[in-house]
């Protein structure tokens, strides 16, 4: 289950965004980063040499959470909330 | 600039919208510095705008998407903010910034410039307050870039914002007391934590914990066993993960304590070790001498540039107890409440914040081994896949950047330009204008406009 903060007693709202063409429901507030693990990714991007990567700060600091949202590519993922209907592509 | 140009340009090729923000005390950081010192500073009328560059205010340590992680200090200076009167602007990212040379007595104005969404956000403020934390330091090792090798904050963040772990074996793996924080965190959720790894040995954890006066050192290691037991983990001090296996993904870590090494299976490996204070905007105010770790600040937390204010863990790592007292007194400062009698006795509870984070800092050195672990195939610069082998033959990071783009990426170098301090006593290099990466029409709009203001008026600063 997505997590939901103690303090709401009613179930919270989701959303549902597209990930890989997939869709994906998720608790309001999660971060991309985390929709996507919880559409089964666990890599993101590639390297400049191949090499498959998945996010590693959590603070926007590393870069390789980049994901394209919207047909934004480079969007880091750790530090975007998902939006219903939102269109997520990885490159893992 | 070209790594700014692969962050896209604007959808139409339009010039960004610009918001203008007049204020009298300018806060970059969202965090328990930036907040606290958003908060006195507008208490003692100041106009304040606070800018911090992700969607959630608290930064790291608080983080506001999930209230069940705030600690009560933590709530209560959020609400504080609330109903402060200053103005908080989320997933603004500062990157720029000119005039406040005059900034000192006159009031001169500085002009800083953020970019929000597509938006170009300028604020023009009397005074700056610097509250932009700290982030993880990253020691490279064989396997560190494989997905599911993470921070150890870095997991607790990603958790935090709702990435599954559940029944994931996760190896806990650095330094200091964040070990036990980001285990029980995870463990809350779900997680199944396995080893706490711990590279300081165990007569350095004691000798820390003997400046805990009212706990002996047997009293302590009780006292960390049992909190291990509780997580369901071996605490181990004096080991650390020497190398990361997997395909594709994480499968396994390979564990030592320096004599021998052993292998465990696992599907997380959260790795950090310390915090390392972001300083590239102090830095590129002439905030900090050249080789300085931390921003040096008088007793009002003004850096040796007038008007300029830093506090929290930019001067030093302290956590956020240190960094809400710090913050206080900036804020203060900044709006120039500086009479009052609580002012004396933040300044006096700072001193004693600084000697515990000293003696933290002491019993949580790093071991020279953990700067040793690269093989010449390990990537030092994650984003531009540059080794430990392609770097041996520079003698510093200037030579290093233009040979193979080492620290060129996208993160700018601030993952491996903090790692190369330490394994080849690299300084970093200087910081320029953006301080964070930005849209490139955002800044080529700010340097065209700033060639424009020459032309017109060079000695025009308002």
């Amino acid at each position: 289950m997505p997590d939901a903060p103690v303090s709401q007693p009613v179930a919270s709202p989701s959303v549902t965004l597209r990930v890989d063409g997939m869709d994906v429901t998720v608790a309001a507030g999660t971060t991309v980063a985390a929709a996507v693990a919880r559409a089964g990714h666990q890599r993101f991007r590639q390297s400049p040499t191949g090499q498959h990567r998945g996010p590693v700060c959590g603070m926007g600091v590393c870069g390789e959470c980049r994901v394209t949202i919207d047909g934004q590519p480079h969007q880091r993922s750790c530090l975007i909330v998902c939006r219903d209907a939102m269109e997520v592509t990885t490159d893992g | 600039m070209d790594d700014l140009q692969q962050q896209g340009s604007f959808r139409s090729g339009q010039l960004p919208q610009r918001d203008l923000l007049q204020c009298d005390v300018l806060v970059l950081g969202g965090g328990p510095a930036g907040i606290a010192a958003a908060c006195i500073s507008a208490e003692c009328s100041s106009r304040v705008v606070l800018l911090e560059s992700t969607p959630w205010l608290g930064g790291a340590i608080w983080r506001a998407n999930d209230v069940r992680s705030i600690p009560r200090s933590g709530q209560h200076w959020l609400s504080r903010l609330k109903h402060s009167g200053a103005q908080v602007i989320c997933e603004a990212t500062a990157f720029a910034q000119e005039g406040g040379e005059l900034c000192s007595e006159s009031g001169a104005v500085r002009r800083v410039y953020a970019q929000r969404c597509d938006q170009l956000l300028e604020v023009r403020c009397g005074r700056l307050v610097i509250a932009t934390g700290a982030q993880e330091l990253f020691l490279p090792f064989p396997g560190w870039t494989l997905p599911n090798v993470m921070g150890l904050g870095g997991l607790q963040l990603l958790a935090k914002g709702g990435w599954p772990v559940r029944g994931q074996r996760v190896i806990v793996a650095g330094t200091g007391p964040l070990l036990f924080a980001v285990a029980a965190a995870l463990k809350n959720r779900g997680a199944q934590v396995t080893d706490l790894l711990e590279q300081a040995s165990w007569s350095r954890v004691a000798r820390f914990a003997a400046v805990l006066p009212w706990l002996s050192p047997s009293k302590v290691w009780q006292a960390l066993q049992l909190k291990a037991q509780l997580l369901g983990a071996r605490y181990r001090t004096g080991c650390w993960p020497a190398a990361a296996h997997g395909d594709a993904v994480l499968r396994s870590v390979r564990i030592t304590d320096g004599r021998r090494a052993w292998v465990q299976d696992c599907d997380y490996l959260a790795c950090g070790f310390g915090l390392v204070p972001n300083l590239q905007w102090p830095e590129m105010l002439g905030c900090t001498a050249h080789g300085d770790e931390v921003v040096q600040v008088d007793e009002l937390q003004q850096t040796v540039v007038p008007g300029v204010y830093a506090a929290g863990e930019t001067t030093g790592i302290g956590g956020d107890a240190a960094a809400v007292i710090e913050g206080q007194i900036a804020g203060h400062a900044a709006s120039g409440c500086t009479t009052g009698r609580q002012l004396r006795r933040l300044q006096v509870r700072r001193a004693r914040a600084g000697r515990f984070a000293r003696s933290l800092q002491a019993a949580f050195r790093l071991r020279p081994e953990l700067l040793m672990l690269a093989h010449d195939d390990t990537v030092i610069c994650r984003c531009e896949d540059v080794t430990w082998g392609q770097l041996r033959e520079f003698r510093d990071a200037r030579e290093a950047k233009l040979q193979t783009r080492c620290g060129m990426g996208v993160c700018q170098g601030r993952v491996c330009q903090n790692s190369l301090r330490l394994l080849k006593s690299w300084p970093t290099t200087s910081v320029r204008p953006p301080v964070l990466p930005v849209l490139a029409g955002m800044w080529s709009r700010i340097v065209r406009e700033h060639d424009m203001d020459h032309q017109r008026d060079p000695g025009d600063q308002s």
